[in-house]
């Protein structure tokens, strides 16, 4: 039955689309909310100056002139903070790859393999495996190219309708028959027996919940479990049926694509975030997590107060858009529709809306003078992106020899690259491509503690040896 | 123990859990060249002979320690960059976090991932079935490995104070004081399995870090007293 039900997902892949993922971090239009929040700040608390020493010229030169200090400092003030907040998801994510691979051996089974690589790697000389891997990836990497290409064919053409749907199946799909699948292989790890009736109620209570919670409106907590949830599954999707030198090679090429195709003037994810820029709306409803709540509230234009209460920190950004928590993201389905995530949460709202922000979810494009906070600045990644780390440190849990030692190498690497790439944010604040960074890290540090630092280390601890 | 110590004292601050990474990020990278340089020691010689691969293995234990120490200081020279850079930018003209802070957590990092990457693969065996020492090993394997991670784990981050303080005041011989101890702790190592030599040495040597740490961080046997008495 399990067997069965393990090759289903390689027919659904093929009428599922794909779209892998793009993660950008992103920080657009910080600048310009920033220097007009430290304007409007620096000029209340220059005002009374002004008037006693009689020269508001200087004082608003060097307003200006601090303000884009100022827009450096508390961009990196708040650096530590988001990067945190990054890191605690992340981390979350792989932790739960590394356990289920640890513990439950159907995901490190070879059941067979995706269409989407249908070369398979048990040949007979080097050469051949070599090849049919690159070949593999080749594939791979086409049709994710393909599917960018798609939907930034549809979204420039507004067929928000098709988009929708899409993402929904592939939520769908991946909630329910996933998660389906994973609580099978657990409860026969752990031999618990458990009935079809339990079973159903539970995968569909968990799919609804995960639905309204993606799609629609639910607290924050909740939505970040959810997409940390599918991403585990995701990644755990791709390790189980990806063979390992076409799994080392799409990684390495997927960050290679990110790179080109965020950066490249001509790139589809550039084109994307461009095209919503111009239309001042929120990427659309995808695969993005974002570490506090975006809440729409331009409302704050006619209600200054009401905004205040809802939130302490309320925290309202010019208009793009309006983005409403829930239509951030789901990774989707075999494929993913992963949406890169660019803006660096410019729009961060109150973390519980109230009930007139809600009302006020489409947001008035004008800009809105209320007063910023900017305590909540949030920041936001792509699920693509916690799918490709996880993918990573789960391969290298599942098929290293230096096992544990080669994880927390890998782990410790990505981490790193996730720095250093919100560095890189906070310095170019653009969207940036969060994959090519870590993974690089994460492939140099795994070969390199599996074939170098693991006989080192096993000599050690033969001799009982201490460095 | 030290997992106790990450949870009171660092997690709170995000700026120092980023330290944190990035100080095991550094000892990790030169645990890599240390065994680049092990390997290809060893490929170039002889894998039957026996005594020469262990004196293999003691070299590149020697040279990982003196590596360990060169990252530690390429780690604080990258500290001090980078405090100025916070220091810029905070808005009351003082950094975040001292450089004493730096220290302590760039130590406990240290520790930490050398700590893990001793122990962890121990301990997953340690989950399975098995006898200890049945081939006429200690049997004391497991205890002592414990003992003797948590013993490093806390001298890394001793000497991560020191160092730094000898950076700072430009102390050289603080700083040649540190490298001596390390060598001598790994040396003391290789005294293993008779558990006398290392264990007992490595925890003097640590006793001494510690008071000499807590003296220079600001403390004094005053302090201590205060800090005792009025607790209870």
């Amino acid at each position: 039955m399990t067997e069965l039900s393990a090759h289903l997902p390689q027919f659904q892949h093929g009428q599922l689309t794909e779209n892998f993922p793009d993660t950008h971090l992103s920080n657009t239009n910080d600048n310009s909310e920033r220097r007009r929040h430290d304007n409007s700040e620096r000029r209340r608390n220059d005002n009374p100056e002004s008037e006693t020493n009689g020269q508001p010229q200087n004082n608003i030169q060097q307003v200006v002139e601090q303000d884009e200090e100022e827009d450096e400092e508390l961009t990196l003030k708040y650096g530590a903070k988001h990067v945190i907040m990054l890191f605690v998801p992340v981390t979350l994510c792989m932790v739960v790859v590394v356990a289920t691979i640890k513990s439950v051996s159907f995901y490190t089974r070879k059941d067979g393999q995706l269409i989407y690589t249908p070369f398979t790697e048990e040949t007979e000389t080097v050469g051949q495996r070599a090849l049919n891997s690159i070949l593999n990836a080749a594939i791979m990497i086409s049709v994710i190219i393909v599917m960018t290409i798609l939907l930034v064919v549809l979204y420039k053409y507004r067929c928000y309708k098709v988009i929708h749907g899409w993402l929904i199946i592939s939520s769908l799909l991946l909630l329910f028959f996933f998660s389906f699948i994973y609580l099978g292989e657990v409860f026969k790890t752990y031999n618990v027996a458990m009935d079809y009736i339990t079973v159903a109620l539970m995968i569909w209570n968990f799919g609804v919940v995960g639905m309204i919670c993606i799609h629609w409106k639910g607290p924050l907590r909740l939505q970040q479990a959810y997409l940390i949830m599918i991403s585990a599954l995701m990644a755990l999707v791709f390790i189980k049926y990806l063979p390992e030198w076409t799994a080392w090679l799409i990684l390495a090429v997927i960050s290679v694509y990110d790179l080109v195709a965020v950066l490249c003037p001509k790139g589809p994810l550039r084109m994307l975030v461009e095209t919503a820029q111009e239309r001042n709306e929120t990427l659309f409803p995808a695969l993005i997590y974002s570490s506090t709540m975006i809440w729409l509230v331009n409302m704050a234009e006619e209600d200054p107060e009401a905004q205040r209460k809802s939130k302490n920190s309320t925290y309202d950004k010019q208009a793009p858009a309006s983005q409403t928590r829930n239509e951030d993201a789901e990774a989707d389905d075999g494929g993913f529709s992963q949406e890169w995530q660019q803006q660096r949460d410019n729009r961060i709202g109150p973390i519980e809306s109230t009930p007139e922000s809600r009302a006020a979810v489409q947001a008035l494009p004008s800009n809105s003078q209320t007063s910023e906070d900017p305590e909540e600045r949030g920041v936001k990644l792509g699920l693509g992106d916690f799918i490709f780390y996880s993918v990573l440190v789960g391969k290298a849990s599942a098929t290293a020899s230096g096992d544990w030692n080669t994880t927390l190498a890998c782990f410790v690497a990505i981490l790193i690259g996730l720095c250093l790439t919100l560095l890189l944010l906070a310095i170019f604040k653009k969207a940036l491509p969060a994959l090519p960074i870590s993974i690089t890290f994460g492939l140099v540090f795994y070969f390199a503690t599996d074939n170098l630092v693991q006989p080192f280390m096993d000599q050690l601890a033969f001799h009982q040896f201490y460095i | 123990p030290a997992f106790g110590l990450f949870l009171f004292t660092i997690a709170r601050d995000p700026l120092r859990i980023i330290i944190l990474i990035a100080g095991a990020f550094f000892w990790l990278v030169s645990l890599l060249l240390s065994s680049l340089i092990w390997f290809i020691a060893v490929k170039a010689s002889d894998p039957q002979d026996e005594r020469l691969q262990k004196g293999l293995l003691i070299f590149g234990v020697m040279f990982s320690v003196l590596l360990q120490e060169a990252f530690r200081f390429l780690y604080y020279k990258l500290l001090r960059k980078a405090i100025e850079g916070l220091v810029a930018l905070s808005e009351d003209g003082c950094s975040p976090i001292s450089i004493q802070q730096m220290a302590y957590v760039a130590g406990v990092g240290f520790g930490l991932m050398s700590g893990a990457f001793s122990m962890i693969n121990l301990l997953a065996d340690a989950l399975g079935p098995g006898t200890v020492g049945i081939h006429g090993d200690s049997q004391l394997y497991f205890l002592t490995s414990a003992f003797m991670t948590m013993v490093l784990i806390f001298l890394h981050t001793f000497w991560g104070i020191l160092f730094f303080h000898g950076c700072e005041h430009r102390r050289w011989w603080e700083i040649a004081a540190v490298v001596i101890m390390h060598l001598t702790v790994s040396g003391s190592s290789f005294c293993n399995p008779l558990y006398v030599g290392s264990l007992v040495p490595s925890y003097l040597l640590m006793a001494a870090a510690a008071a000499w740490a807590y003296l220079l961080s600001g403390g004094s046997a005053q302090n201590l007293r205060r800090f005792l008495l009025c607790k209870w």
